[in-house]
């Protein structure tokens, strides 16, 4: 035991010490730390707590569309399931927000794996008729799918009309708590930022754990070359679930983290757009590459509200786009291409 | 030849006497849908059915011409061309403009004018977006490409929705600003009653400039050398170098074609709805058009048109039981048609070779 345990630090000490650092740095600006000034006010720290979660989608969505190779875009679609999950369970059912610290949290990190494991089972359902479609035709299936989950979520009070003139009581008035199309609110704010902080890199090292797995490899090999997969005996419909499922089920722990920073949570915050934002971080940081999908996602969410900052406010909904576009003309694999920082990848073993 | 001929029509009927094999599924299709129309004559009344009938076909037929450029891109190059929903937006601006000048000026017969001059003007926009932005990357990840459509896309929304006031002074008289703006009435506005039905003389001029466009560019892409050429480059882009085809140019053409073909599509949305909300009012229409598109099977032009009117047809139905219903209608059918049909209503499946 205690030697895996000297394992594991002694794989992820670089990683470890990085993250740790760069949250000491964090905390130090934001004065919780009392060396500086406090430089950070709340919406800088929410700015980056956002950033967090973007990149925990956007690591995500890697999986699926640059380890997998599949093309899926409706990513806000499992972020919204997630999203409304969570936030049933601690604002609904438990109403976390008048219990002590200590359950509150259990509660929250219950919650958000029931998100993640709702958002996977929808992964999983939508998956399984749809994956043997190939390239353009999955992406709109996808997108299909997003906008199907938010259009069950704008109809609430007819699916609760609905279910309460079949008989189904008790269920119709859970229903109708979720207040669709106004938008659930009063959400209690969980999300701390070491709390936010603490799941993207769990989230990350998870992630990158499972690339470099075997089933890892037989996605990449499913992404190389599907029909050559096939024949070296990989079961790609079953790894292509397995990574859509994966992918959905940190899409929807994303999903709960946003709506416990935001506390109040619509439908028409998980639209055709936010997906789309996904993807620009994909490709701007780079397919398959999680390095990439990093700083693509910080750079991204950080880049408009910078451009607010320095008083561009008018400006920076052109600059945006025009980097956007001027940054695929220059380099179409993204910033990263296919390369990563040499801590996210695992050491050889010498001995084999 | 004449026995290539025979193999042709041969082979044409196999592939008909392969599609009647599935008669069970289509006749299963035919009545599930005839059990859900008749559930709504029965329960809305037929008035109601026919005067949605035809408020689907008139939003099909605007479906129809943005599919129609959609899929054309699509079937050249290969790239879901994002930035043609703002296309749409910008030709229908665009008309705003142009009607509001010439029926300042008095002018006799502003509807044509309007619509030829926007067409012109957004395909030219189209041909200069594809020069800037696609062309460098033709022969790179066609991912990439996807993302410069979609940057082209937000900068096209977010540059027009700049307001006058803010920006400095040569861009200020391009930006159209956020507000919302009253469309011109360009055709005074007649509606015609049968039996209760009410139909109005814009909604049929829409439903015929529509089919006109359509027959125009069938002809264009089945009888002309363009035409021909366009086939051929979407076939294959290496034969048609050696062939002599101008490659560049005809790809342009296309971009041309199938933006003005949206500036049409804009302008008479704008005239039937009788306002601009904003500049990103291309958003939505845009994914439905592209929605119907691959639901038709996306590069086939008829397919386009077939999947447009299925479309807005279901759409208004829904619609008008339910607007959230009417809102997600089109994104089940097309998921259901992909679960059954992944080419598409009249695509066709091509098995991947080793």
């Amino acid at each position: 035991m205690l030697k895996k345990i000297f394992l594991l630090i002694k794989n992820y000490y670089k990683f470890i010490i990085l993250a740790i650092a760069f949250y000491v740095l964090i905390e130090m600006l934001n004065g919780t730390i009392p060396v500086l000034p406090r430089i950070l006010t709340r919406y800088y720290m929410q700015i980056l707590m956002f950033a967090l979660i973007n990149i925990i989608m956007t690591v995500s969505l890697n999986l699926i569309n640059g380890f997998t190779g599949q093309f899926s875009i409706g990513h806000a679609g499992f972020m919204c399931i997630g999203a409304y999950t969570s936030a049933y369970f601690t604002t609904i059912l438990f109403k976390a927000s008048n219990m002590a610290y200590f359950p509150q949290l259990v509660l929250f990190i219950f919650s958000l794996i029931m998100g993640g494991l709702i958002a996977a089972l929808a992964g999983y359902l939508i998956g399984l008729p749809t994956l043997r479609l190939k390239g353009d035709y999955l992406a709109i299936v996808t997108l299909a799918f997003g906008e199907v989950v938010r259009s069950i979520v704008r109809a609430t009070d007819e699916i609760a009309v609905f279910f309460e003139n079949i008989g189904l009581v008790r269920f119709s008035e859970t229903i109708s708590q979720l207040s669709g199309p106004r938008g659930l609110s009063s959400i209690p704010a969980l999300s701390k930022f070491w709390f936010v902080y603490v799941t993207t890199i769990l989230s990350i090292i998870v992630m990158r754990n499972f690339i470099y797995s075997t089933h890892g490899r037989a996605c990449l090999s499913i992404r190389e070359n599907e029909l050559a997969a096939e024949t070296m005996g990989v079961n790609t419909t079953r790894y292509k679930i397995i990574s859509f499922s994966m992918s959905a089920f940190f899409a929807g722990v994303g999903g709960g983290l946003f709506a416990h920073v935001l506390r109040f949570i619509h439908p028409d915050n998980f639209s055709f757009i936010k997906s789309i934002d996904y993807l620009i971080y994909l490709y701007a940081g780079g397919m398959g590459s999680i390095t990439g999908s990093i700083i693509a996602a910080t750079g991204l969410t950080v880049l408009p509200e910078f451009l607010r900052v320095i008083n561009f406010q008018q400006w920076r909904l052109v600059v945006y786009p025009l980097f956007l576009v001027i940054l695929m003309l220059r380099k179409p694999d993204g910033i990263f291409g296919n390369r990563e920082f040499s801590f996210l990848i695992p050491k050889r073993k010498e001995d084999h | 030849m004449n026995k290539k001929k025979l193999s042709d029509t041969l082979n044409h009927n196999i592939s008909i006497y392969n599609e009647l094999a599935n008669w069970k599924k289509y006749l299963i299709i035919s009545i599930i849908t005839l059990f859900f129309l008749s559930l709504y004559v029965m329960s809305f009344g037929l008035k109601s059915f026919l005067q949605q009938l035809i408020n689907g076909i008139q939003l099909g037929s605007i479906y129809a011409l943005i599919a129609l450029g959609y899929t054309m891109v699509y079937g050249i190059i290969k790239l879901i061309n994002f930035a043609h929903g703002d296309l749409f937006m910008f030709g229908a601006y665009i008309s705003c403009f142009l009607g509001n000048y010439l029926i300042a000026q008095n002018f006799r017969f502003p509807f044509i004018v309007v619509l030829l001059v926007s067409m012109i003007i957004t395909a030219i926009l189209g041909m200069i977006i594809e020069k800037v932005a696609y062309k460098p990357l033709r022969f790179k990840p066609r991912l990439a490409a996807l993302i410069t459509a979609l940057g082209v896309s937000l900068f096209l929304e977010n540059f027009f929705a700049l307001s006058p006031r803010d920006v400095p002074f040569p861009i200020n008289k391009i930006v159209f600003g956020p507000a919302f703006l009253p469309f011109p009435a360009l055709i005074a506005d007649q509606t015609y009653n049968f039996a209760g039905i009410s139909i109005n003389n814009i909604r049929i001029l829409n439903i015929t400039v529509t089919i006109l466009l359509m027959i125009l560019l069938q002809y264009i892409v089945k009888k002309t050398m363009v035409g021909k050429a366009m086939r051929a480059v979407a076939f294959n882009k290496d034969a048609c170098l050696m062939m002599g085809i101008n490659i560049d140019k005809i790809i342009s053409i296309t971009f041309g074609i199938g933006t003005s073909l949206a500036a049409a599509a804009g302008t008479l949305f704008a005239l039937n709805y009788g306002q601009l909300q904003s500049p990103y009012l291309g958003i939505w229409p845009g994914l439905k058009a592209f929605i119907a598109a691959v639901l038709g099977g996306i590069g086939n032009i008829p397919g386009a048109m077939v999947g447009s009117y299925l479309m807005g047809i279901s759409e208004t139905f829904a619609t008008s039981i339910n607007s959230n219903f009417g809102y997600g209608i089109a994104f089940v059918i097309l998921i259901v048609v992909l679960i059954f049909k992944p080419a598409g209503l009249l695509g066709k499946f091509t098995k991947e070779k080793v």
